[in-house]
């Protein structure tokens, strides 16, 4: 098969737009693609200071990637969770970053040592709560939220990019239809505006399906950590983006349709975002903004006693 | 040909697609990339029996 811009051979298709590239035209693609998200949903600015959340994974290193190449200043924020798994996740994990930066002598890399910072890693933490104990994932998003806020705040970043991706998305919708989760689906966008104490946070993949990041991240050499967190097994939304991929397989475009109709109907109007109408007040140890007046629940699972 | 996919592998015989290929090993085309030699494959390409083709999980990292 040759590429639809050369003659070259393609390395990749992408069904849906009826399109297959070689390795130097699917770059270019990927790279302006990214670029035409960004200015479609107004993420963001050129001349915004831009903290990006990297894992080591390579939704979050192929976006740094291409956002230094689209021209961004773009530093780095690490959360090292202390995840171990048998095979030292989170240490793996900043060895991919550091080696990726290695490249990239003009950024700076936050990190966030959970352990050193508040006394626990994420497993011990999560091993002392009964809400963490079966499954430490609804903690994480909670201490990684916090932590990216903290920071975001603390150096007068801008604006707070996540590498989120289109089938990240469309299972995040999946679950919350399923559920009819209305004040999550009423939140859900590419771009989570700024409110007093809250940096702006966006998504810049949020269009790019994940086999279109994996396919970047593998042509541009970039080695990030292939293993999957160890707690991700039997997680549900594996469960949905594996059903979500057998209707892809079957209709080409299925994810992406059903993310970019949701923004459309959003965007006339069908969904009401109730909690942007919340009034927000500062945590009384922290003073990040939390919803109810005292604590924010991250502050409380470091309160709270052993359970 | 040999192909590789996490733990696994498997040794098939005689030359075909990619998308054969996958196919007989029983996995989801979109949820994996196909790598030769360091290089992705579209669905197309004739394997040679001879050939290790590593399938690479779309799901992966962070």
């Amino acid at each position: 098969m040759k590429c639809n811009k050369c003659a070259q051979r393609a390395v990749f298709t992408m069904r849906h737009y009826k399109l297959s590239l070689c390795e130097t035209h699917y770059m270019e693609w990927f790279v302006s693609h990214t670029g035409q998200t960004i200015q479609k949903y107004h993420l963001l600015r050129p001349d915004e200071r831009v903290l990006i959340a990297v894992s080591g994974g390579k939704d979050s290193l192929s976006l740094w990637d291409v956002l230094i190449r689209l021209g961004y200043a773009v530093d780095g924020l690490y959360i090292d969770l202390g995840i171990d798994g048998g095979f030292g996740y989170s240490a793996l994990s900043h060895q991919k970053i550091d080696a990726f930066m290695a490249g990239h002598p003009e950024t700076r890399l936050h990190v966030v040592d959970l352990a050193a910072e508040y006394g626990a890693t994420l497993p011990q933490i999560a091993g002392r709560k009964r809400r963490g104990r079966e499954k430490p994932c609804a903690l994480c998003g909670l201490i990684k939220r916090h932590e990216m806020n903290r920071i975001a705040q603390a150096f007068g970043y801008d604006v707070l990019v996540t590498g989120h991706n289109l089938d990240d998305e469309a299972a995040v919708l999946f679950s919350n239809v399923l559920h009819w989760h209305t004040g999550y689906i009423a939140r859900q966008a590419p771009v989570l505006e700024e409110r007093t104490g809250l940096a702006r946070k966006v998504k810049p993949l949020c269009r790019a399906y994940e086999r279109e990041v994996a396919a970047y991240a593998l042509i541009r050499g970039i080695d990030y950590i292939y293993e999957e967190c160890p707690y991700v097994e039997g997680s549900r939304t594996l469960m949905y983006k594996g059903m979500l991929d057998q209707l892809e397989e079957e209709a080409a475009g299925t994810k992406l349709q059903f993310y970019v109709t949701f923004l459309h109907a959003k965007k006339d109007g069908f969904f009401r975002d109730e909690e942007a109408l919340v009034e927000l007040h500062p945590c009384d140890t922290c003073g990040q903004p939390t919803i109810a007046p005292g604590s924010c629940a991250f502050c409380r699972i470091w309160k709270e006693p052993e359970r | 040909m040999r192909v590789v996919f996490r733990d696994k592998s498997w040794e098939l015989e005689g030359k075909m697609t990619v998308k054969k290929m996958l196919e007989q090993v029983g996995v989801i085309p979109v949820t994996v990339l196909v790598v030769r030699n360091g290089k992705l494959l579209t669905e197309d390409v004739l394997l040679e029996p001879d050939d290790e083709v590593k399938l690479h999980a779309v799901i992966s990292g962070g």
